[in-house]
């Protein structure tokens, strides 16, 4: 039996600039996950529903439009009353330092700012959600 | 998660929560533990939905099409399911499911579940269990179930095993009447879209199709229709749905239905017999014996039938 890690790669709010998520989509999937892939223009409302449809052991949101202190939480928020806290969440894009704090008290695991390294991303990725599963995971 | 109990999952996704439904389908398509007892539970149920294949060269449009037709088969308040299948890598086993960008208006409908399969190293054009994740949506009361296989070429026909009705679609300027003759997708095909039809080369491709068809005797009687349609904007959409209704019809009445349906199951314990044979005859010979000999015959000091005698000699 295999199982490999399921990632949603998600842009919320309004802005699309989707380079940045598509270079770690590709990222992640390079290391053996399967990304499912939703676009520009995700509301939270629709980034948890496909979290849970697709039933993705992690949620990667990107965004660039600063609104990450409204969508971030929400997105949570929404995960908690789905009982969906076992699925990893963690985002990237232009967060400043003084917000990264306030979003992981909000649920956000961890935030890549810019400057950060796929290979970071991706250890960070595969590490997490081995000790979700709580055994190694394959890729 | 782990070690949540199978039957409990399959009562709650019964019950309407999509999350469990969403894991349901991950244990069954990793057949994960658990996976046997869930066919076992649903398989009864099965065998009401109406199947579509959606099926086509990479960039035609199906996804597009797929999120127009759920549309469609809403409209009358019928729950629907994609599965849509996309190509994993083969060197690293990744996958970029990129299906559901074209479908995203539809994910906060509750009458919609969408699901995205990675083919895992399965060349047909969907995975060794997408007809398995079919089955359980199928069994848990969808109506509709649209299946879209990854951008095939000319040979993956697998979705004939899983659909009642298979659509191709195809777009203008892929090639001359050549590329269409060689085609083994087209001898599957129940009904043909020229997609993006407000294209220059539409009739053209319209045309070539329309030959085509007249060249060899078909499979059954039935002349699969053309339809053209641009899926962005939804032209042609009602002329699809009717021609795939008329295709059902025609099926039921004929015969053809069953005998597919027949012919899905007769693949489908093929499939899981050779799988339980192939488990049962690795474990047997055991993964050492079986490198030594692949390293002999690499050395060209066995060739692979006298290998294959030795390997299942004892």
């Amino acid at each position: 039996m295999k199982r490999p890690i399921r990632v949603v790669v998600a842009k919320a709010g309004l802005d699309g600039h989707d380079r940045g998520a598509k270079v770690v989509a590709r990222a992640l999937r390079d290391a053996g996950m399967e990304v499912i892939y939703t676009g520009v223009h995700q509301t939270p409302e629709q980034v948890v529903e496909t979290a849970a449809q697709e039933d993705a052991d992690a949620v990667g949101v990107s965004l660039l439009s600063g609104a990450h202190n409204f969508i971030f939480p929400r997105i949570r928020e929404l995960m908690t009353e789905r009982g969906m806290d076992d699925v990893l969440l963690f985002g990237g894009g232009i967060i400043p330092e003084d917000d990264v704090a306030f979003l992981r008290g909000h649920g956000v695991e961890r935030v890549f700012q810019p400057g950060s390294s796929l290979e970071e991303i991706v250890t960070y990725v595969r590490g997490a959600v081995a000790e979700r599963r709580g055994t190694p995971v394959a890729p | 998660m782990t070690a949540a109990a199978p039957p409990s999952l399959l009562e709650r996704a019964r019950s309407g929560d999509r999350r469990a439904l969403g894991r349901v389908l991950s244990v069954v398509e990793n057949e994960e533990p658990g996976a046997a007892e869930i066919l076992r539970e649903t398989y009864a149920q099965a065998g009401r939905a109406v199947v579509i294949g959606i099926t086509g060269p990479p960039g035609g449009g199906k996804s597009t099409l797929v999120s127009r037709l759920v549309g469609a088969y809403r409209e009358d308040g019928s729950r629907v399911a994609v599965v849509a299948v996309d190509p994993s890598s083969p060197f690293t086993g990744g996958a970029i499911l990129g299906d559901r960008v074209r479908m995203q208006q539809r994910a906060l409908d509750d009458g919609v579940f969408i699901r995205s399969m990675a083919s895992r190293g399965h060349a047909g054009g969907l995975s060794r269990t997408t007809a398995r994740v079919v089955t359980v949506l199928d069994a848990l009361g969808t109506a509709v179930v649209i299946v879209e296989t990854v951008g095939v070429g000319q040979e993956e026909v697998d979705v004939v095993r899983v659909a009642d009705t298979v659509v191709l679609v195809m777009v203008p300027g892929l090639g001359d009447d050549i590329q269409a003759i060689k085609a083994g997708v087209l001898e599957i095909a129940d009904v043909l879209v020229v997609n993006k039809a407000d294209r220059p080369g539409a009739d053209d491709a319209a045309r070539d199709l329309a030959q085509m068809l007249t060249l060899g005797k078909g499979r059954t009687p039935w002349k699969p229709p053309i339809v053209r349609t641009s899926a962005t904007t939804g032209e042609g959409l009602q002329d699809l749905v009717a021609a795939i209704a008329r295709h059902r019809a025609w099926a039921a009445e004929s015969g053809e239905h069953d005998r597919r349906r027949a012919g899905a199951a007769r693949a489908e314990v093929e499939a899981v017999l050779r799988e339980a044979l192939v488990r049962r005859l690795a474990d047997r010979i055991g993964r050492d014996r079986l490198e030594r000999v692949v390293e002999r015959v690499a050395r060209r000091e066995v060739d692979p039938y006298a290998a294959v005698d030795e390997l299942l000699a004892e």
